[in-house]
């Protein structure tokens, strides 16, 4: 069975994730995969959230909203499945139907036809597919290669800041790599417009952007 | 004509609460007493005194809060059970209606034998207590009624009719103070006039030129001439759906599919009277006698589907939602609590927007899963992380307690950026200091030793890299379910950095900045 494509439709994405994600942006119709940090997940919802879409948690009862509201996302146009049980498929695909971006923490064993199903409703839809862990049918797979605070010492201080080394996996093998610094993501809207691409695979020098 | 139960407010929270009538009740309002029972006088206890005081002359004082719609909502059955006999009810306020006599006393013969009609109506619901006055105006009737307990004739109904024209006379010897105008009562007792009686012997241009219309309007009660005219109640509309099942049924499905035509004709109904319900209150009963009462709200209005789905989620008891029935549902009531108009809720000519949708998808996930399982979230106000998150089922109004909690000041509460993943139930840690004891705080909130090892994950150990904390954090140290801990924020070798409790010795992982 011949892949299709998503649509090259793009939901607004935060700048810095937009340029190591294939395609320069999320992706209507696409499913990404996260694999070690709710932050970086919050930071993939926070773009369309910005931007006056809906967006759904599935599955994740640990999820803090007053983070994603830190992140700028709408609690107002945010919807929380916390436990869907044994109906996460039919509840995943019943709020890909509505609303533009699903966070899910997918269960460890999908079918691969029901996978598929779903992958197809996404495309009709135009929706985007977040999920914890991994994915069979993911576009991209970030995750968090390094992380460093600042604010803490031995005994003093508090965290007051993170910079992370954010690493995205394309499907087609390709790996890039970007730096996030935690304050950037209090900005917003974000346009669909793709900034220039970091660097492809070539390594930045980590910590290397000034803390403006 | 003017109908006075006395003590309505008690009578209504006696009825609402089952009690006995010669039981002590105090309703209490801004921790006074706002009315009491006729026990509860007997043994001290009067309108404005302290709770404690109350509670100190009376030991046996069952105490209830004073709730204004409570009253109103017991009165109603009142106001049907005088409307079935006599037509156009005006509600003065809870406990106290008036009618006109003319239509009753020429249908019943005379007036006395009408208000013995309608004492004996209301004896048959059970209110025993009520009284009925007769005279020219709603103020002299009702002033008429409560004189009824200065009747020496104790086995007469308690009845007082003034005849036509002797309403002012009836007045002359009341205080000035039944007219409920303080400020004009102090200005006239300064003039000399001491009774409603010399107060109605002034002009009424000269009261209208000295006292304004307020004045002018006094001196027309005082006179036995105001508003002669009852302005009608028009009883409302049925709009009520009852179901009785019989035999009583024990499945859902069965439930709901007796239900489906109830519930169109529910919402039939409301649209032939121009309306929709938002609010609905659905009563089950069951064969036991059990009852489950609950009001659902909708973000836009209630079709038949979701009038089954709400009747489902009450049984199912989904979420916080308890309704406690164990035998089958032999009747079900619905009610719409608020109803507004359908002019306001139509659809646009190019449909509603684009929010109509998610209504649709998330009412579909609802009845899959549960009301309390599509949740909305707020930022409340708050130390510990889950108290700060506020979730409210679908469709529910946001909670304004949250946002106001959010304003207040609290000390103590996590400065810095907010951890990502917050656990429902703290998990169980360790942190290790270099020799491998575990680190724990004195009682001068001191450490006992420099943590180093942080055991969060069992088999895994990793470094602490850097460390702040102890941060006290004391809640509630007045009541027995407060708390008293220690918080400490740590970022571990391999970057991740964890929120940090320390209670009673044991060390829990509240939040991981993940």
């Amino acid at each position: 069975m011949q892949k299709s494509r998503p649509s090259s439709r793009r939901l607004p994405t935060v700048p810095v994730l937009a340029g190591i994600l294939p395609g320069g942006g999320l992706q209507a119709g696409a499913a990404y995969s996260v694999t070690n940090s709710t932050t970086l997940a919050m930071a993939l919802l926070a773009g369309p959230s910005a931007a006056g879409a809906w967006c759904s948690v599935i599955g994740m009862p640990t999820f803090s909203v007053e983070a994603a509201a830190g992140f700028g996302i709408a609690l107002d146009k945010l919807v929380l499945v916390p436990h869907p049980g044994d109906q996460w498929l039919t509840v995943t695909a019943a709020m890909v139907d509505v609303v533009s971006i699903v966070l899910t923490s997918a269960p460890q064993h999908v079918a691969p036809a029901d996978a598929s199903r779903l992958m197809a409703r996404l495309r009709q839809r135009g929706a985007a597919l977040v999920t914890m862990g991994r994915w069979p049918h993911s576009e991209a797979t970030l995750s968090v290669t390094g992380s460093n605070w600042q604010g803490l010492g031995s005994g003093t201080g508090h965290l007051r800041s993170r910079r992370m080394r954010i690493t995205a996996h394309a499907s087609t093998g390709r790996s890039r790599t970007a730096d996030l610094w935690l304050p950037d993501l209090q900005h917003g809207p974000w346009s669909t417009s793709v900034p220039a691409v970091h660097a492809g695979t070539e390594q930045q020098e980590f910590f290397s952007r000034s803390a403006s | 004509m003017v109908l006075w139960c006395p003590d309505w407010p008690i009578t209504a929270a006696l009825r609402e609460h089952l009690l006995p009538a010669e039981h002590p009740v105090a309703l209490i309002e801004k921790g006074e007493v706002f009315a009491c029972s006729p026990a509860a006088r007997e043994q001290g206890v009067k309108r404005g005194l302290r709770l404690r005081e109350a509670q100190a002359r009376c030991t046996s004082l069952t105490v209830l809060p004073y709730d204004p719609a409570q009253d109103a909502r017991s009165f109603e059955p009142v106001l049907a059970a005088v409307e079935k006999i006599m037509p156009g009810v005006q509600l003065i306020r809870p406990g106290l209606c008036a009618l006109h006599a003319k239509g009753p006393a020429r249908y019943y013969g005379s007036e006395d034998h009408a208000a013995a009609v309608l004492l004996k109506a209301l004896a048959a619901i059970g209110l025993t207590a009520a009284r009925v006055g007769i005279a020219d105006s709603p103020f002299a009737a009702e002033h008429a009624a409560r004189s009824t307990e200065f009747l020496d004739e104790p086995e007469r109904d308690s009845v007082w009719i003034i005849p036509p024209g002797e309403s002012s006379a009836f007045l002359s010897s009341f205080p000035l103070e039944v007219l409920e105008e303080p400020a004009l009562a102090v200005v006239l007792r300064r003039l000399g006039i001491r009774t409603l009686g010399d107060f109605a012997a002034l002009t009424r241009a000269d009261v209208r030129n000295r006292f304004g219309a307020e004045g002018a309007l006094a001196h027309l009660k005082a006179s036995g001439l105001d508003h002669h005219s009852v302005v009608e109640r028009k009883p409302p509309a049925e709009l009520d759906v009852v179901v009785h099942c019989e035999p009583p049924l024990a499945r859902i499905d069965e439930l709901t599919f007796t239900l489906r035509l109830s519930a169109e004709k529910f919402v039939d109904r409301l649209r032939e009277a121009g309306l929709v319900c938002t609010v609905l209150s659905v009563r089950l009963q069951s064969e036991s006698g059990e009852e489950s009462v609950r009001s659902w709200r909708h973000p836009r209005w209630f079709d038949a589907d979701d009038v089954l789905d709400r009747v489902r989620w009450q049984l199912q008891g989904s979420g916080n939602v308890e309704h406690g029935l164990r035998a089958g549902i032999s009747r079900v009531q619905l009610a719409p609590e608020t109803v507004e108009d359908l002019s306001d809720h139509a659809d646009g000519l190019w449909g509603t927007g684009p929010d109509e949708n998610i209504h649709h998808g998330l009412a579909r996930v609802q009845s899959m899963l549960g009301h309390g399982a599509v949740l909305t979230a707020m930022v409340a106000g708050g130390r510990m992380l889950t108290d700060r998150r506020v979730f409210i089922p679908w469709g529910d109004p946001p909670s304004e307690a949250a946002a106001k909690s959010r304003e207040l000041p609290w000390p103590g509460q996590l400065p810095g950026p907010a951890p990502a993943t917050v656990f429902d139930h703290p998990r169980p840690v360790q942190v290790l200091d270099s020799a491998g004891v575990s680190v724990d705080v004195d009682e001068r909130g001191l450490l006992t030793g420099v943590p180093t090892l942080l055991v969060a994950e069992p088999p895994r150990q990793s470094a602490i890299a850097s460390w702040a904390g102890p941060w006290p954090i004391v809640e509630r140290w007045w009541d027995s379910k407060g708390r008293a801990l220690n918080r400490f924020q740590v970022v571990d070798e391999s970057g991740r950095a964890w929120l940090l409790l320390l209670e009673d010795h044991h060390w829990w992982a509240e939040a991981s900045y993940d």
